[in-house]
């Protein structure tokens, strides 16, 4: 699948962070950026971001297909914004400066382009995070460092079946597709509402019962192998912790309420140019 | 593997996120509201929830959501993650009751089932994700209430139609006592 993001082995210095290290930084980075709408952060985390993705050597092949389906959203949800609440930025910076009337109720106004300039580079501060965090976390590895910091081993190992079977049953998925569509039926954007679900269904039918089956059959190979007989497990790709690992997690704590300090320091979380 | 928590439980957390993962892609495009469409997936979620319980339907609701934006979107939602734990936690509570891999799921459990999945996406998508829309993203508060009225009845549509017709269809093979099963 072009348009999915996925695991690159590669020997970099964000590769060789633990999974723990890179999942609670993509936590707490998650956060902040859900948490603050203060400009000047917000552009502080874009060039933390980008200089991130820089080092990961991500390439950028591995990711643009998602990245131009996420434009096309963010597009049309800043559209959408303005057309629901236009005046929705004056009201966040209690001031009003009108640029040019459209039409009807709708003024385009300083304070509304500069609250919906913040949603839309909101975007670019998370966008990099999920991109490093998907291409350089091997999931085994992710696993088994979760269950070094306490996790219960049957959560870490529920988390890496999924990573593990997602791209089984999406070749499924597509068999099922190939075949339904070989017998004649559409699956694309033409045809009525009540068709496209009943052809829907036609494909999720064969690609549920054999979900079902696969569970009977992992979950017996496991039981077989004695899954869940002792209270301990041992990983094979299990990484310790290292001073890399500790420096990063304590680097995302303190930017995480650096960032809250900054943001709250004058009563609420908007960067307010306009007193 | 009625009591507890089993290696079966494990195992269809795990593949039953995978799946839903991959349904995430597969989405049938309301027209107007942006951001929204009719998702199969849903019927996914309902469907492990009803059959393995609150603990399976939250975890996939969770991982499945958050996991399949990174992957398909590239960005997390986090206001959209919770409401899909409440509805696996909401429906899997009556697993028991259900009693899909009995074969009971029949009339009056269909009933109770559908009741059930329209409060809990009511809850889900008209109270919690307009909520934390507006606490965690400060999107204007109309906006986020109609994206949620249309997520609202686009889910029950589809875990009302889909979600029922693949339990009951389910409940009635694995009921069953013999090893046929029907044609697709």
């Amino acid at each position: 699948m072009s348009r999915m993001i996925s695991y690159e082995k590669k020997d970099t210095v964000i590769h060789r962070l633990s999974g723990f290290t890179k999942l609670v930084f993509f936590i707490l980075w998650c956060m902040t950026s859900a948490l603050t709408f203060d400009t000047r952060m917000l552009i502080v985390m874009i060039v933390l971001g980008g200089i991130i993705y820089m080092v990961s050597g991500t390439r950028w092949e591995q990711v643009s297909g998602v990245f131009l389906a996420i434009m096309f959203f963010m597009v049309i949800n800043l559209v959408c914004i303005f057309f629901f609440a236009p005046y929705q930025g004056c009201q966040i910076y209690n001031s009003r400066t009108d640029i040019l009337h459209l039409f009807g109720n709708y003024t385009l106004t300083l304070e509304q382009l500069f609250y919906e300039f913040n949603v839309f580079i909101k975007y670019f501060t998370v966008i990099p995070s999920v991109f490093i965090f998907l291409v350089t976390t091997d999931p085994s590895e992710l696993a088994a460092s979760l269950n070094g910091i306490g996790v219960p081993y049957t959560i870490s190992y529920s988390l890496e079946i999924a990573l593990r079977y997602i791209p089984d049953i999406q070749d499924e998925f597509h068999k099922i597709k190939n075949a339904q569509e070989a017998r004649g039926i559409e699956m694309s954007s033409k045809g009525r509402l009540t068709d496209r679900i009943k052809n829907t269904a036609i494909i999720i039918f064969p690609l549920l019962f054999s979900t079902m089956e696969r569970i009977d059959v992992v979950s017996n190979a496991m039981e077989l192998r004695g899954f869940g007989k002792k209270k301990q497990r041992t990983w094979y790709s299990r990484k310790p912790l290292r001073a890399a690992d500790h420096l990063t997690i304590a680097f995302s704590i303190l930017f995480f309420v650096v960032t809250m300090i900054i943001t709250f320091y004058d009563g609420n979380r908007f960067y307010n140019p306009f007193i | 593997m009625k009591k507890g928590f089993g290696i079966k439980e494990v195992v269809a957390m795990g593949i039953g996120t995978a799946l839903f993962v991959v349904l995430t892609n597969v989405q049938i495009p309301l027209v107007v509201v942006p951001n929204t469409a009719l998702q199969p997936r849903m019927a996914i979620l309902a469907f492990f929830s009803a059959i393995f319980g609150p603990i399976v339907g939250a975890v996939i609701g969770l991982l499945g959501h958050a996991l399949g934006d990174a992957i398909f979107y590239g960005s997390v939602w986090w206001s959209w993650v919770f409401p899909e734990a409440v509805i696996g936690i909401a429906i899997g509570f009556f697993a028991n009751r259900f009693a899909v891999r009995e074969g009971g799921f029949t009339a009056k459990n269909i009933v109770m089932f559908n009741i059930v999945q329209i409060v809990a996406n009511a809850i889900a998508w008209i109270g919690v994700a307009p909520l934390l829309d507006i606490l965690v993203y400060s999107e204007p508060a109309n906006k986020v209430f109609a994206q949620g009225a249309f997520a609202f009845l686009g889910n029950i549509l589809v875990i009302g139609i889909l979600g029922t017709i693949l339990l009951s269809v389910y409940s009635k093979i694995s009921g069953r006592s013999s090893d046929l099963k029907t044609e697709e």
